[in-house]
């Protein structure tokens, strides 16, 4: 089974990266661009097939290390 | 006294902090290796700066989970006293043995300077030996040293005594220019609530001697022996 979890600094907390991306993508003539959040992708490939158990058990993944519950968020993607 | 240096792979302030110890006390360190399950009781266990795997992920974020975090994890709690510095503090925070997390600096740069500290806090194992409100001059070297929390968080900090050391200029001013990485209210040191944990990003151990260029650090580690003995 094959996984994608997208983890991104929570709303509130300030993006100095994407700030910075935001300004050059304005100085570079992309004037319509507002705001720009920079997250990361982590891609697993597991040796299980999609069940519950499994499904918990990635979440408590994403919990334990993947993210930072206290700043960042994270979403689960289940691929083929 | 006992200390304990704990050695991640990627540590590298551990024999630094060692030689300060050394040099003010006398005492001679052990390092633990991260790995380590079983060890015999510390009165003090150091957690130094560095790269621990390599800062991947987050910044001491893998480190939190090495083997030897459950067991300090547990004699924090039975009241070893814990310091973190640098690296050190983010696997404290990881681990949520400290509250809050450290985050990019806000300035996206990696800051290597000598800063002002402001001591808000002098009854605790790592400030007695300083005046409270005293200005100290302590480098930092960090990329993600900009403290967030909670703003319940920061109010149980604040009313609890929390917040040790806070960014200053250099006659007092807590402002947010005298903030270099963009921590909430200037923290650079915080302890739990129990006292016996204390996390910092500054580096007392690089200011301990003339040679380095500063002495101001000298009073960290005086007040931890006195206060162990």
């Amino acid at each position: 089974m094959k996984i994608k979890i997208e983890v991104m600094l929570r709303d509130a907390i300030l993006d100095p990266q994407g700030n910075t991306i935001k300004k050059s993508l304005n100085s570079l003539g992309f004037k319509n661009v507002k705001s720009v959040r920079q997250g990361k992708l982590i891609e697993i490939d597991l040796n299980t097939s999609s069940s519950n158990k499994e499904k918990k058990n990635i979440e408590k993944m994403c919990e334990d290390v993947l993210a930072n519950s206290l700043t960042e968020k994270y979403k689960i993607k289940f691929l083929k | 006294m006992k200390v304990a240096i704990v050695v991640f792979p990627g540590s590298n302030c551990d024999r630094d902090i060692a030689w300060a110890i050394k040099k003010i006390s006398g005492y001679k360190p052990v390092y633990l290796w991260h790995k380590e399950k079983n060890f015999r009781n510390y009165d003090l266990i150091i957690l130094p700066g560095g790269f621990s795997y390599g800062d991947y992920l987050r910044c001491g974020a893998i480190g939190s989970h090495s083997p030897i975090m459950k067991e300090i994890k547990k004699r924090s709690q039975n009241g070893t006293k814990i310091i973190g510095i640098c690296n050190g503090f983010q696997i404290l925070t990881e681990s949520k043995m400290l509250p809050g997390s450290l985050l990019q600096n806000e300035n996206l740069k990696f800051i290597c300077k000598k800063i002002y500290l402001k001591v808000k806090n002098n009854n605790t194992f790592v400030s007695k030996k300083y005046k409270l409100n005293e200005i100290i001059n302590v480098p930092i070297a960090h990329m993600e040293g900009r403290y967030y929390c909670s703003k319940e968080t920061l109010k149980e900090l604040e009313n609890n005594n929390q917040i040790i050391f806070q960014y200053c200029s250099n006659n007092g001013n807590i402002k947010d220019t005298d903030n270099p990485n963009g921590s909430t209210m200037n923290i650079a040191g915080i302890t739990n609530l129990k006292g016996n944990v204390l996390g910092m990003m500054p580096h007392p151990e690089r200011c301990s001697e003339e040679l380095l260029g500063g002495e101001n650090g000298i009073n960290f580690f005086k007040s931890i022996f006195e206060n162990i003995n």
